[in-house]
């Protein structure tokens, strides 16, 4: 012993790090990979790794080749953002068009703005927007699942897909709701995109991510909350011309968008208050588009949507200081 | 319902307190002490010897230098060899006494014996003048002048005592060991305290992680028969010995920002604090020595010592069998808190609570990676603070939002930094923007008392 650190307080640290915390992510996350493994076979095995692949090597690329700097994939949120955006899209989507959504997610959305912390919006829903305005075909062309190993897909539309069509046609909720039953939403989707297929998967997922104090539930609640206040608001006005409360929040993307990518920390409020004031805001979006709008789902609008507010909701909620009004 | 704790933030490190088992043992006396004049919060005390002087263990060594301020007396007996200034444990030069130890004579009229003293004077102004006399600190590690605590204001209203016994930080023992050691004086200087604030009541908060304290005090105060003196079992929560989140979790009162806690009917004292004045009081014996916990996974001898003020650092780790190889870091006080010992020539002060020694793998701090705002900071901090924020507003050095984020409030209790998984060093930025903070607060506060004086 010759000399002596000095340096100031704190001298010990948490084990806490940003790597802990998205591997946590990941963990969260598997349920609902396997589910989708097991339920859309190899096709989606393949794209999954294609996107996790794509999006952690751009990551690399950028960092090391084009801004000169250590790379920062060890952080592994690249990987996060790879498994959300497979998660989002169909198994049927072409390996190559899953490479321009991480090129989006990872070179638009993320690094474009500084990496990490720094981007506005949820890469993974950035990725996953421009595919669907830019191939609506393969982003539409929901499929049936046939589980692993099983034969090719029988092509169909998603349940909210199948309404918002029937409605335009003249058919009331009612009848087109004969075909769908509350477990088979809540066990296995009746197709939509990969991360879809299993809500319990999800919530799995979400509880291990509370529990482990990674994020907090509140905006999460809060999505669900407004969800099932604004259909059930006008389901009761007029049960023909709107779905129900239960058949929104198990169909498509609500429950990845609310457990996933509206609580990423980049881009969600800092404060508990602003969190709520969120998710709030995304339900009630994610409502007006899909009984208003002409796509038939909204989760990834509303979120992006919201995902701009946040600065402003940052600017107006604080946390409560101690001894102060 | 669970036992109580703060209501904003805080952290849960490990409580490593491997020292707890080892009783308070008398450290021998060191050749030479070095007696810092600045061993409390406020003025420096004015030297009353001078070289060549003789003097015994309790003798004033030196005067207070302001009414903020305090005695400081010499803690062994011997020759003064000098008057001058000596670098401290940061470095930073420092008007030292320096003693040559011969023998250990005590002064007249202090009570060295072991006799317990159950009887309290009944004249409050007298206690107090002893407690000043006696040259009493806070011992928590503020070090501030405890009769000037005991003294509030006029119109302002004591309701409760708190004896701070948490020792929330994490390794340290010696207030710990205090209550199961010395339980009986702390208890009777915990009645004295309560009394000379008027008969309030008074709790004494200790953390659940030490159970057999707890019930040690607990059977002291049924077997002293003291009225109006609770204990109050508290959940293990950093920074929960802070004095604003004690009052918080112990009155559910919060003490507004840079207010006393008088002001919320408040006085806390250490339990290391408690002890001096019974000390003091009863026993006429002055602060000339206190528990020093020396501890750290790597350090061979966990031990907590009796050791009198002025000792150097280099002097008690030796005795414990020097520092092992591994060792990169000494903190003077707690991991969370404490502050990093750049010179082992340094000698102990009055506030002196803990020596610890941590390897560089035990402290090492992770390169800084981007902010992923997961708002973690702002969960931990004590304050309800955005450590986050004002790290951005210090960087540029933004003194009006600082100020309007209430920087000023922050205790620099660490949270922040410890639970920032981007390792960011939010704490060291915040102290700066804190500090250009305060500057602009004292200016404002100087120039208000030019105006007021001007209009006179």
């Amino acid at each position: 012993m010759s000399k002596l650190l000095v340096s100031p307080s704190p001298h010990i640290h948490s084990k806490d790090s940003t790597k802990s915390l998205m591997l946590d992510v990941v963990i969260a996350l598997m349920p609902a990979v396997l589910c989708s493994f097991v339920f859309y076979g190899w096709r989606e095995i393949v794209l999954m790794l294609v996107s996790v692949g794509s999006c952690v090597l751009l990551e690399y690329g950028i960092t090391r080749y084009m801004l000169g700097k250590a790379s920062t994939i060890g952080d592994l949120s690249a990987v996060v953002t790879g498994i959300l955006l497979a998660l989002n899209v169909p198994y049927t989507t072409p390996w190559w068009v899953m490479v321009i959504g991480a090129i989006v997610a990872i070179g638009v959305a993320k690094m474009t703005f500084g990496g990490l912390g720094q981007n506005i919006w949820n890469p993974a829903l950035v990725g996953r927007v421009f595919l669907l305005v830019s191939f609506p075909t393969y982003m539409t062309t929901w499929s049936q699942p046939q589980g692993l190993f099983g034969a090719d897909a029988v092509t169909g539309a998603t349940p909210l897909g199948v309404i918002k069509e029937g409605l335009l046609q003249g058919a009331s909720v009612q009848d087109l709701m004969g075909d769908y039953s509350y477990s088979q939403l809540l066990f296995a989707n009746l197709g939509g995109s990969a991360g879809e297929v299993c809500a319990l998967a999800l919530l799995c997922g979400f509880v291990y991510l509370c529990v482990r104090r990674v994020i907090k539930p509140w905006i999460t609640l809060a999505v669900f909350a407004t969800v099932a206040l604004t259909s059930l608001l006008f389901w009761g006005i007029n049960p023909a011309r709107f779905t129900d409360p239960l058949f929104n929040l198990l169909t498509g993307g609500l429950i990845l968008g609310a457990c996933f990518m509206a609580t990423d920390y980049v881009t969600s409020p800092m404060s508990v208050k602003g969190g709520i004031v969120f998710g709030v805001g995304i339900g009630f979006l994610t409502m007006m588009i899909r009984y208003f709008g002409s796509y038939p789902e909204g989760v990834s609008f509303a979120i992006l949507i919201m995902n701009s507010v946040v600065p402003l909701l940052n600017r107006w909620f604080h946390q409560k200081k101690f001894g102060r009004k | 319902m669970g036992n109580r704790t703060f209501s904003i933030g805080g952290v849960h490190p490990h409580d490593n307190k491997i020292s707890r088992e080892c009783r308070i043992e008398t450290l021998p006396i060191a050749p030479t002490v070095y007696i810092s004049v600045a061993q409390h919060i406020g003025a420096p005390a004015k030297p009353v010897v001078a070289p060549g002087d003789k003097v015994k263990v309790g003798q004033v060594v030196a005067e207070p230098g302001g009414f903020v301020s305090a005695f400081i007396h010499s803690s062994v007996s011997g020759t003064v060899k000098s008057v001058a200034p000596r670098a401290d444990l940061a470095g930073n030069p420092q008007l030292c006494i320096e003693i040559a130890v011969d023998g250990n004579e005590w002064a007249e009229g202090i009570d060295t014996s072991d006799t317990l003293v159950k009887d309290i004077p009944a004249d409050n102004k007298a206690i107090i003048e002893k407690i000043r006399l006696g040259g009493v600190v806070g011992l928590g590690g503020a070090t501030f002048p405890t009769h000037v605590k005991l003294s509030p204001p006029p119109g302002s209203k004591c309701e409760r005592v708190i004896i701070n016994g948490c020792e929330c930080e994490p390794y340290l023992t010696s207030d710990f060991r205090t209550l199961l050691e010395k339980g009986e004086q702390v208890v009777i200087g915990a009645a004295i305290l309560r009394q000379v604030m008027g008969n309030v009541p008074c709790t004494i908060a200790i953390e659940e992680n030490k159970p057999e304290a707890i019930a040690h005090i607990k059977e002291v105060i049924a077997k002293l028969g003291y009225e109006g003196i609770e204990v109050m079992t508290m959940k293990m929560m950093y920074p929960q010995g802070g004095e604003k989140q004690l009052i918080d979790a112990v009155m559910h009162r919060q003490v507004g920002s840079g207010a006393l806690p008088i002001s919320v009917g408040a006085v806390v004292q250490n339990v290391a604090t408690a002890l001096a004045v019974y000390e003091a009081v009863q026993k006429n014996k002055p602060v000339i020595d206190n528990s020093v916990t020396v501890t750290g996974a790597c350090f061979p001898h966990q031990a907590n010592l009796l050791v009198r003020v002025g000792t150097p650092l280099r002097y008690i780790l030796d005795y414990l069998g020097g520092l092992p190889d591994n060792a990169a870091k000494v903190i003077s006080g707690g991991p969370m808190m404490g502050k990093a010992v750049a010179n082992l020539d340094a000698a102990t002060v009055k506030g002196t609570g803990a020596l610890l020694i941590l390897t560089e793998e035990e402290t090492r701090r992770a390169p800084e990676t981007n902010c992923i705002r997961c708002g973690k900071c702002a969960d931990a901090c004590p304050m309800g603070l955005e450590p986050f924020l004002l790290n951005k507003l210090a960087k540029a050095n933004d003194v009006e939002a600082l100020e309007a984020n209430a920087a000023q409030d922050c205790i620099e209790c660490g949270c922040c930094l410890y639970s920032c998984p981007a390792h960011i060093p939010l704490l060291d930025n915040i102290r700066m923007g804190k500090g250009a903070v305060m500057g602009v607060l004292r200016a404002r506060a100087a120039a208000a008392r030019a105006a007021a004086e001007a209009k006179k």
